[in-house]
């Protein structure tokens, strides 16, 4: 069992959802993020004053997944998330031991 | 003279549209902070109406407009409480037919406003209570004698006129306050900024406006309640009330495009904060000329202020001075250029009571007395606010720690959160 992470452009939200549904993932995380990468901020002007904002809002996926189902979910991440520019984001997939469903205590890929 | 009643309605509801404005000002000036001193900022603006409204009933009223020191500098010290001024008609340099307390509560707004507008400079450090304080004792020695000098035209019996202000009496003009509100209120903000000192972190880290909607809202407020406080100052439902009124809509157009135009030709962008500070900036301008100068002249001088003010912002990095909100880039230059303009558009063609200025054949005679009144103006409030804010520090401190400054003063000052949203990634912290 592997955790996808995803991090993507918010404007990519619904592109990534849409993807991920069509071929059949059922339950993702999603949550608003912020952070700083090759991306590098903007800058804002308030009555003439430039302020860098060096942190960017991003979202982030996660998804657990059996291991076989790793290679299609990251093929359709990167496909709907791309624009080409700089910012389009990471993926990146981890190890998990344990998974389990809280409502019935099933265990393993029975809870994914 | 009979009470006239079309008068005395008008200036009933110009009192209460001048009353919105420090309301509105609590907006504009709370989401122009970030949100953990959003609430202290609205809060200092809401408790100066409490504060200043008491003092006008007991003393303050007197203090400004009353006549009986026979003095330029004061009105009277008195403790009557307006119990005298029940059922009396308003006498400044002549009778209008319009109750004195009418006229008093109009203008209370004025002296409500006025030390509001000085929080600005102090923005996310102030101790709440010692801002009481400072509001108390500011009102008491500055605001309510300068009301004196600038709009106390004294108590008129057949030919004697009796206790004239200063600058009243010497043909300086000031119609809605320019020099006793604007000036007055910018060099004293531009006075405690240097008292309470920098923010920690100013100019490293991003304060940005915490709620650009609510600025505008703010601005929309004051510009809606500033019919008030121009066409108002006429005390009249008259002609002269409807050239400040127009005035007073044209300069904020003027200024609200001089401002933005300045901006997209050096930063790049026409800014939302960039049109409302114009705005209040064409605002602030026209205030003292409304009445004296064309409706042609007051775009051009709305124009004018809009772009030397969104220009004066940025004085405060050169001199190092962390006036926050920018009252003295707005206030006190808005206030100057509104008041010397009208040494160059005044035309007594326009308004009888007011004089030709170097435009209109009148010399440099009108603009040498404007001069005059912006000079005392901004040098007395700023000495004397440098004093009181000095002794405040000195005692009671003005500043809070840098932990709670850090933090937050709405959380310190007063144990409570404006958004319950605002995290460290939202820009709350």
């Amino acid at each position: 069992m592997k955790l996808i992470t995803a991090v993507i452009k918010p404007q990519k939200l619904d592109d990534v959802k849409a993807a991920l549904r069509a071929i059949g993932v059922k339950g993702i995380t999603v949550s608003e993020v912020s952070g700083v990468g090759r991306q590098g901020g903007h800058v804002e002007v308030y009555r003439g004053a430039e302020y860098p904002i060096d942190l960017l809002q991003k979202i982030r996926f996660e998804i657990l997944a059996d291991s076989k189902d790793v290679q299609p979910i990251i093929d359709a991440i990167v496909k709907s998330a791309a624009t080409g520019q700089i910012g389009d984001g990471k993926i990146w997939v981890t190890a998990v031991e344990e998974v389990v469903r809280v409502r019935t205590g099933e265990r393993g890929s029975a809870a994914i | 003279m009979e009470l006239d009643a079309g008068n005395t309605a008008w200036v009933l509801a110009s009192s209460a549209l001048v009353l919105l404005m420090t309301p509105g000002l609590a907006l504009f000036y709370g989401g122009m902070v970030r949100a953990k001193s959003a609430l202290n900022m609205m809060m200092m603006s809401m408790v100066t109406i409490g504060i200043v409204s008491v003092l006008w009933v007991i003393y303050g009223f007197k203090l400004a407009f009353g006549y009986e020191a026979n003095s330029q500098w004061y009105g009277s010290i008195s403790l009557s409480g307006l119990g005298d001024a029940v059922g009396e008609l308003t006498n400044n340099g002549g009778v209008y037919p319009i109750p004195l307390l009418v006229f008093a509560v109009f203008q209370l707004m004025f002296a409500i406003i006025t030390p509001a507008l000085i929080s600005g400079a102090i923005a996310d450090r102030a101790k709440f209570l010692s801002w009481g304080v400072f509001v108390a004792i500011w009102v008491t020695l500055v605001y309510f004698p300068v009301a004196h000098w600038v709009f106390s035209f004294g108590n008129k019996d057949g030919d004697t006129v009796t206790g004239a202000g200063f600058l009243a009496s010497r043909g300086v003009q000031d119609f809605a306050g320019g020099t006793a509100v604007h000036i007055n209120a910018g060099a004293a903000a531009l006075a405690l900024a240097i008292i309470l000192g920098r923010r920690i972190g100013w100019q490293k880290s991003p304060m940005r406006p915490h709620s650009l909607p609510l600025v505008l809202l703010g601005a929309a407020l004051l510009w809606f309640g500033w019919f008030g406080f121009n066409a108002g100052s006429a005390l009249a439902a008259d002609g002269i009330a409807a050239l400040a009124f127009i005035n007073t809509q044209v300069a904020t157009a003027g200024a609200l495009l001089g401002w933005i135009l300045v901006e997209k030709i050096r930063d790049g962008h026409f800014s939302s904060l960039g049109a409302a500070s114009g705005a209040v900036a064409g605002l602030v301008a026209i205030t003292p000329a409304c009445a004296f100068v064309a409706p042609w002249a007051a775009v051009v001088i709305g124009f004018i202020a809009g772009g030397i003010c969104a220009l004066a912002v940025g004085l405060k990095y050169r001199f190092g001075f962390d006036d926050s909100l920018d009252v003295v880039g707005v206030h006190l230059v808005g206030g100057v250029i509104g008041s010397l303009a009208i040494g160059f558009f005044g035309s007594s063609a326009v308004n009888s009571l007011g004089a030709n200025g170097l435009f209109y054949g009148g010399g440099a005679t009108l603009l040498g007395k404007q001069a005059l009144g912006v000079a005392l103006v901004a040098s007395y409030s700023f000495i004397a606010t440098l004093i009181i804010g000095f002794l405040i520090e000195k005692t009671i401190g003005f500043r809070v720690s840098s932990d709670k400054e850090l933090g937050g003063v709405d959380l310190s000052e007063h144990a409570e959160s404006a958004y319950e949203m605002g995290g460290i990634l939202k820009g709350g912290r």
